[in-house]
């Protein structure tokens, strides 16, 4: 159990700042998800987090003890990787038991750690065999049963499932939930994959380029984005963005039809900003007295879903996404509808108006 | 497979074999063929008659078996220091940056682009100041310095392929990085250990140049130069030559039986890696 607290951490590779200003508190017991696209800097965090990168600038505690120049070993934290780092040479039982071997327990105690430990996870026919006569799915939860059988305060997780194939990922996420709940141990879990973020996290961190953009649950980040950044990497399909100029009461899209604001009424909008509605709250009308018109372009049916390209005349392509099955075919005239309470507004940097 | 393509590929890689192997087997051949019949059946694949008479001579007569103990000393000692050194050198260029590292890899580099012929009397020269001359140690030193840079670039090469992740875990684990080291790093850097080992010891066992210069007394002469007395001013004694040059690939071949499980498997992921 253990609580960290991340203050003003910056990274530098010589003179390129790769990391800055990450001040991030995490709660005793709390998932918490890093996410963002590659070279974001979130595998670097969780590495400073690990010990294995020296931290260039800013402290980590955990616990409220300084961790920057403490050893990984003394950190009492656990990783999963990405590439699972199985010991080749060490057969299942072993690679679990690494970790008690190495500090010398006791050799019973060991034995029935990691025994349990490959209880849970279903191992135990294979505790004899080589990682490489393992399936990766098999591999997976040997990784983490030796974070288990090592009880650490923390455990911090590195892609963990972006080698598996689709179905095994969606049942390895289930058992890392399912790990959470059980041993109610702080995480620190790194992804680039928003599904996993969103299904795991108790709270998110967005990050790109080095730069921490939003912090918060899965549904504030989708309800209240801070930037456009966040609101377009998080959800599926991507949110659209359209250009506005400000009118009276409301906005003004590039096709000329004014869309009023109800109930509340932001600040006031710069000539320059942008509109962000996620294809899902796009409403579906009849194109005579619709703000915007156009022409389904693909149509995909999902089965539970529906996705419509729409070329929206004045405006450009936009994603729509509908409940259900909706019979509808390429070239068909549609047209669209936006709900002002789902409407996100940003200026010209890209900065939530609220 | 097409079967005349697979009777193809066996018929290449026989015919391969029989020329590779075949001075060894002449080698044999010489030394079982009593003296007298060297020359008269010189041509012959087999001799008419075979004798063992070469080999207790050159046990019982010559100086082979000192010869032979002094090379195992300088091969041996060559192998287990050069590996060492090698081992720790191509660790800590794979897994870490320094200042100068370039700089060290360029220079072990430009080493090994000279033709050994350049420096001998350089070499002779330094030896005979610190008064080794005529010592093994001598040749222990300068083999090792001439093995090196290869065999570093050979380590270098296994341990990268050895990911990172390994040491990573293992520290996170609990272990200093030379408990990582120890327990994961060095079991899994066997084959490369073998096959460096493997290249060293032969390098050392057949080098003639160094040991010709640098030893001229009889007590600390290496196999290589001892073969040499076998050709006196006048004639060749070809059936004892020949029985010690077979003696004198037993050790390779022991070695080589003993490495080969490691070799195998290191020759190919050094090969992978280039």
């Amino acid at each position: 159990m253990a609580r960290m607290d991340l203050r003003n951490i910056a990274k530098r590779y010589g003179p390129v700042e790769v990391m800055r200003n990450i001040d991030l508190a995490i709660e005793d017991g709390e998932f918490i998800v890093l996410v963002g696209p590659s070279g974001c800097g979130k595998s670097t965090l969780l590495r400073m987090i690990a010990g294995l990168e020296p931290i260039s600038e800013g402290e980590f505690l955990i616990d409220g003890q300084r961790m920057n120049e403490v050893a990984p070993r003394d950190r009492d934290i656990a990783m999963v990787f990405q590439s699972y780092a199985l010991y080749p040479h060490m057969d299942v039982a072993r690679n679990m038991g690494f970790s008690m071997e190495i500090r010398g327990a006791d050799a019973g105690e060991k034995q029935s750690k990691v025994a349990e430990a490959a209880r849970t996870l279903g191992l135990t026919a294979l505790t004899k065999r080589l990682p490489k006569a393992l399936s990766g799915g098999q591999r997976q939860r040997v990784a983490m049963g030796r974070a288990i059988v090592r009880d650490p305060k923390a455990f911090l997780f590195d892609e963990p499932l972006s080698n598996l194939d689709a179905a095994l990922r969606v049942e390895m996420r289930l058992e890392i939930a399912r790990l959470h709940q059980r041993l109610k141990a702080t995480m620190v879990y790194v992804t680039h994959d928003q599904v996993e973020a969103l299904t795991l996290a108790d709270r998110i961190v967005v990050l790109d380029s080095g730069n921490i953009q939003q912090v918060g649950t899965p549904l504030e980040l989708y309800e209240r984005p801070a930037n456009r950044f966040v609101a377009q990497f998080i959800g599926s399909p991507t949110m659209n963005v359209l250009d506005v100029t400000p009118a009276e009461g409301g906005i003004t899209l590039r096709n000329g039809t004014t869309i009023g604001f109800s109930p509340a009424v932001p600040a006031a909008i710069p000539a320059v900003a942008q509109l962000g509605i996620r294809p899902e709250h796009l409403d579906i009308a009849d194109p005579d007295g619709a703000s915007m018109v156009g022409v389904a372009d693909v149509v995909e049916h999902l089965g539970s879903d529906t996705n419509i390209y729409v070329q929206v005349e004045g405006i450009g392509p936009l994603m729509l996404r509908q409940h259900g099955h909706l019979p509808l075919r390429p070239n068909e005239r549609i047209g669209l509808t936006i709900p002002a309470d789902r409407m996100h507004l940003f200026d010209a940097e890209g900065i939530a108006l609220r | 497979m097409n079967p005349a393509l697979t009777t193809g590929k066996y018929l290449a890689i026989a015919g391969y074999v029989g020329f590779a192997m075949f001075p060894l087997f002449w080698l044999l051949k010489i030394a079982v063929t009593p003296d007298k019949l060297v020359f008269t059946e010189g041509t012959a694949l087999w001799p008419s008659a075979m004798t063992l008479d070469n080999f207790r001579r050159v046990l019982t007569q010559t100086d082979f078996l000192s010869y032979f103990t002094n090379s195992l000393i300088v091969s041996l000692s060559t192998a287990a220091v050069t590996t060492m050194i090698a081992a720790a050198a191509g660790y800590a260029f794979s897994r870490f940056h320094f200042r100068g590292k370039p700089v060290i890899i360029a220079v072990m580099l430009v080493t090994q682009m000279f033709p050994l012929l350049m420096i001998i009397a350089p070499i002779y020269s330094i030896i005979a100041k610190l008064g080794l001359l005529n010592s093994l140690s001598s040749l222990i030193i300068v083999y090792t310095a001439f093995n090196i840079p290869f065999a570093t670039f050979l380590m270098q090469s296994f341990f990268d392929g050895i990911p990172g992740d390994l040491e990573e875990a293992a520290m996170i684990d609990g272990c200093s990085r030379f408990q990582a080291l120890r327990k994961v790093i060095f079991p899994l850097t066997l084959p490369g250990l073998g096959a460096t080992l493997g290249f060293v010891f032969t390098a050392a066992w057949s080098e003639l140049l160094f040991a010709l210069m640098l030893i001229s007394s009889n007590d600390t002469m290496t196999f290589p130069v001892g073969l040499l007395t076998f050709v006196s001013k006048f004639s060749v004694d070809w059936g004892q030559m020949m029985a010690a040059g077979v003696m004198a690939l037993v050790p390779s071949c022991l070695f080589f039986l003993f490495i080969q499980r490691y070799l195998v498997q290191g020759l190919t992921s050094g090969a992978v890696k280039g």
